[in-house]
């Protein structure tokens, strides 16, 4: 029995393993010297355990008395997360070296996290995710901090850890209320106990879990942390809490809601549409502001998140569908905006101000191509890929009754289309100024041109999207039934 | 030819890649490769598309060499004509070679600059090809990115004011467009334009936070959609980012904003609003006829008192797209037949009116009225060319301004007698500030110094005029080379659309 559990439990721990084994190696043989070459393994092993989750079985496996589940669902959300961090990691590693931030750590303790993401979103059970949520959580608060000497990222990294301290017992708080009104931690036996009747307490639990939950996805208003840990982090770590961090926790929400509290939509629903109305319209007003770059992402990700709510508030497996799809998509178009932004430097230095762009186009055409369909795919304009995320999401809130919230979505998209269009206007046409130099690392452009050719062509007929539209449709059928 | 309407969407983009990947450097060889390549792409799109006119069937109302292939959610990639479309997609084919050849002398970024236009065309093809909503949203939308890098890279001082104003503006009336396709297509479970027009959208009328919306869940949609189409005809009161967005163009740029994406909304009425709303048609359509005949006798006068040639142009742009609504909204043969006549017969002349501006920009660098007079002088051709336009944007007879206007007000009078009055003062209107216009440019004495050395216009500017006259003279003088191929369409459309409304008032009495 209990080696079946670990059979379906085995690539956490292969990749926990791997993390500790290669600590202890880095520990007790050269340290930071074999770095890079760590980087380049972890990033390896991801792939390699994405390729193996993919392509395994199909069938949905519980472990641990249903503490852990190895279903379609947590597969799909798996295997997008091991791809990004893959892709980030190997974005990092030039960047990281030349700062003389590299730390074997590093790879390591995104390993860690990417452990905790996969038990998060594989739970079944409130303690199994809160693990999960910890494990991911405490790997990341370290990471934030990574480049101590600078004040803001040990200011980011502080703030990250004592928000992040907050939203974690927000969520402890609204489990135990959960397991006091109905007597389980199980998210089956949840949903049993919700079967016929709920009380208040159970509801007010719900709402402190959703608030947790909030916190992870930073959707308004629980999203102050946001802009400040993208801006202090080192690059690489934002583009990392860019991602892979939030589908896992958009995944661990679908869980969470459709698992346990499938019972009660119209309880929830609710609140996710507040939540994700809100989102939209701060992550759009909210960024017209800013200057810098990376806080300007960090809004950008509020009112992508508020758009991956909408799916989710829709509270049916076409929904939940459309919210996977909508990450997916978020997800390639956040790595490909990274690696540019991680190029982006003048001296040698960093720089993230966004007036640094001007007229970037006569330097660069191709990476000033890329940009210009970004930011357009970013913006939700088609034929790019960021159209089709908004569509599928717009679906699924029709199609739940909730056309109000399909169109206050669509009006913060407008919104929010004028500062991705203001850096394509800085890009082609703003003042020339002295801007970026510096040349681009190879990861970084092939990144970046991949990236681009995807989201600028995968609406192609014939390429669909690259099926992703079946595959989501699967996995979300065994998470909403 | 099985996929002969996806080759003639998709040679200039073609083009657009070679350009991209195979053209390098930037000096004078480059730029002139960059032209010719443009230019044979955009001639082999026209002489491709010559196949599709030839072998378009007018008697068959239908959609015509239709092509389908599985896409995504159920939706099918669709392409296909109908004698509503096929005139628009040859109106843009015919155009573009010419656009193309207006901008021989442009030398800042040659390369980039044709590719936004081959792009353009590729993206203006489908949307009149395109027989899936969410295809058709696909092409119509992603035609503001080219559209917003022309105005903002290549326009006048203003630029980024008016390529943002442009591109929000546009956005804005579109996304409602979208949640409208969301709900149509949750509605009916299709996505496919012909499939969509025999559904019948719910009309029963309901409240909506305590406001009563007659025709219901088809008057929503027909404002969802009513607020793109509106926006990129563009219809008094949301027209204002044309004349800005006209005004910092480049000269290439306005002639394919005014002749070609303006017809886009005047198309979506004809395809969407009519054929799927009927019930939402009728109700709104008195409203549409008073916009219209606002828009005709208020832009005209803001027309009069314009400064600047080219936002003079743009006022009365909108002023004719005032007789095309008005035209489809009188639902009926005439009308119908007028307005597709005025948009093909407009996508010429203000073309034309937009180059001839350009003529004089070229030599002067001003489009200010004041700083010209007496250029018949020293440009004896221009000055004919310009009149020949001008009589043509006035409506004289025998130039196709005529048939167009002359249809309208026919369809009009039988459906809306105070309407019809007010737009016909348009024509007066319309004389007042073109001829007024013409008076001030060309006529009188040439006694501004500056003019002195202004030189005729060369070989190539006649040369590319000389197929816009011929067209505008063809159709003034016998418009049934178009009306033949529209009118059994039209007849369709009309007939369905008065089947669904006879319904509507017969369920209305009960």
């Amino acid at each position: 029995m209990i080696s079946a559990d670990i059979q379906t439990m085995m690539p956490e721990i292969i990749l926990a393993l791997f993390a500790m084994g290669a600590l202890l190696a880095a520990v007790y043989t050269t340290k930071d010297a074999m770095a890079p070459l760590l980087t380049w393994v972890t990033s390896g092993v991801f792939v390699l355990l994405a390729l193996w989750i993919g392509t395994g079985t199909s069938q949905t496996v519980t472990a641990f008395d249903g503490m852990f589940n190895n279903d379609g669902f947590a597969r799909f959300a798996k295997v997008v997360i091991l791809l990004s961090a893959a892709a980030v990691l190997l974005m990092s590693q030039e960047y990281m070296q030349r700062r003389g931030l590299l730390k074997f750590e590093y790879p390591l303790l995104v390993a860690l996290s990417v452990v905790g993401m996969m038990v998060m979103v594989s739970a079944g059970d409130l303690m199994a995710l809160y693990m999960g949520l910890e494990l991911q959580s405490l790997a990341l608060y370290v990471v934030a901090s990574l480049r101590r000497d600078s004040v803001k990222s040990t200011e980011a990294g502080l703030k990250y850890f004592v928000l992040g301290a907050l939203s974690s017992g927000l969520l402890l708080y609204g489990a135990s209320l959960v397991y006091g009104f109905s007597g389980t931690t199980l998210f089956s036996g949840i949903i049993l106990a919700t079967a016929d009747g709920y009380s208040i307490g159970l509801l007010i639990g719900v709402v402190f879990l959703i608030s947790g939950l909030a916190f992870k996805v930073s959707a308004a208003p629980f999203h102050m942390w946001t802009p400040d840990v993208y801006e202090g982090s080192p690059t690489p770590v934002t583009a990392f809490f860019a991602t892979a961090p939030k589908i896992a926790a958009m995944a661990m929400f679908a869980r969470v809601v459709h698992d346990a509290f499938g019972g009660i939509v119209g309880e929830w629903q609710q609140i996710v549409a507040f939540l994700s109305v809100l989102s939209m319209f701060l992550g759009a007003i909210a960024a017209i502001g800013q200057r810098d770059i990376k806080r300007l992402m960090a809004y950008s990700s509020i009112a992508h998140m508020g758009f991956a709510l909408m799916g989710l508030a829709a509270g049916t497996a076409f929904g939940v569908q459309a919210m996977l799809i909508y990450m997916a998509i978020y997800v390639t178009m956040n790595v490909g905006t990274f690696a540019f932004i991680l190029s982006m430097e003048r001296d040698g230095r960093p720089v993230t101000d966004i007036n640094a762009l001007k007229m970037y186009s006569k330097k660069q055409p191709l990476m000033a191509l890329v940009v210009l369909v970004m930011m357009f795919s970013l913006a939700g304009v088609p034929p790019l890929l960021g159209f089709f995320g908004k569509f599928y999401v717009l679906r699924a809130a029709y199609d739940a009754g909730l056309g109000w919230l399909a169109v206050a979505g669509v009006i913060a998209s407008v919104i929010g289309a004028f500062y991705y269009i203001r850096i394509v206007y800085f890009v082609y046409f703003g003042e020339e100024n002295d801007g970026l130099d510096g040349k681009m690392s190879p990861v970084l452009w092939i990144t970046a041109v991949v990236t681009a050719t995807i989201v600028g062509l995968a609406w192609v007929p014939g390429i669909n999207l690259f099926g992703i539209e079946v595959v989501a449709q699967a996995a979300a059928a065994t998470l909403v039934n | 030819m099985g996929n002969l309407l996806s080759l003639t969407t998709f040679i200039p983009l073609l083009g657009a890649i070679i350009l991209a990947l195979f053209l390098r450097g930037d000096d004078a060889a480059a730029q002139g490769n960059a032209k010719w390549v443009a230019m044979a792409t955009t001639v082999a799109t026209f002489l491709v598309s010559l196949f599709i006119l030839f072998g378009f069937d007018p008697s068959n109302t239908g959609f015509q060499m239709v092509e389908e292939r599985q896409w995504l959610l159920g939706m099918n990639y669709k392409m296909g004509v109908d004698g509503i479309s096929i005139l628009f997609v040859m109106l843009t084919t015919f155009l573009m070679p010419l656009v193309i050849a207006s901008c021989w002398n442009v030398s800042a970024r040659v390369k980039e600059y044709m590719i936004a236009f081959l792009l353009l065309e590729t993206l203006m093809l489908g949307v009149f090809m395109a027989l899936d909503l969410v295809l058709f949203y696909l092409f119509f939308e992603a035609g503001l990115i080219p559209m917003f890098l022309i105005i903002g890279i290549w326009g006048g001082k203003n630029r980024i004011y008016a390529s943002f104003k442009f591109f929000l503006y546009t956005f804005l009336g579109s996304v409602l467009m979208l949640v409208a396709m969301v709900a149509m297509f949750s509605e009916a479970g299709t996505s496919d334009i012909p499939a969509l027009m025999a559904y019948q959208f719910g009309s029963d009328d309901f409240s909506l936070l305590g406001i009563q919306i007659v025709g219901g869940m088809q008057t929503l949609m027909w404002l969802a959609f009513f607020a793109s189409f509106a926006v990129k005809m563009p219809m008094w009161p949301v027209h204002t980012w044309l004349p800005d967005a006209h005004v910092q163009a480049p000269t290439a740029g306005s002639v394919v904003l005014a002749a070609i994406l303006l017809k886009m909304g005047g198309y979506g009425f004809l395809r969407f609003s009519l054929p799927m709303f009927p019930v939402g048609s009728e109700v709104m359509g008195t409203f549409v006829l008073w916009l219209s005949a606002i828009a005709i006798i208020y832009t005209s006068l803001v027309a009069l008192v314009q400064e600047d040639m080219k936002k003079l142009i743009a006022y009365s742009s909108v002023a004719h797209m005032g007789y095309v609504t008005m035209g489809i909204f009188a639902v009926n043969q005439q009308g119908i037949d007028g307005a597709i006549f005025q948009m093909i017969s407009h996508g010429f002349i203000s073309g034309a009116l937009f180059l001839l501006v350009g003529v004089i920009y070229d030599r002067m660098h001003t489009r200010e009225i004041d700083a010209y007079g007496g250029l018949v002088n020293r440009m004896p051709a221009f000055a004919l060319i310009f009149l020949f336009f001008t009589m043509a944007n006035v409506g004289l007879p025998g130039t196709s301004g005529f048939i167009g206007e002359f249809l309208v007000l026919m369809g009009i009078f039988q459906v809306n007698t105070w309407v019809a009055m007010f737009a016909t003062t348009g024509v007066i209107l319309s004389a007042a500030y073109a001829l007024w216009l013409y008076r001030r440019v060309v006529m009188g004495d040439l006694i501004k110094e500056s003019l002195r050395t202004i030189t005729d216009m060369t070989k190539r500017e006649r040369f590319i005029f000389a197929p816009l006259v011929f067209m505008t003279l063809l159709l003034g003088v016998y418009p049934a080379l178009v009306l033949d191929i529209i009118g059994p369409s039209v007849a369709a459309l009309v007939e369905n659309y008065d089947m669904a409304t006879a319904g509507m008032h017969s369920a209305g009495t009960h």
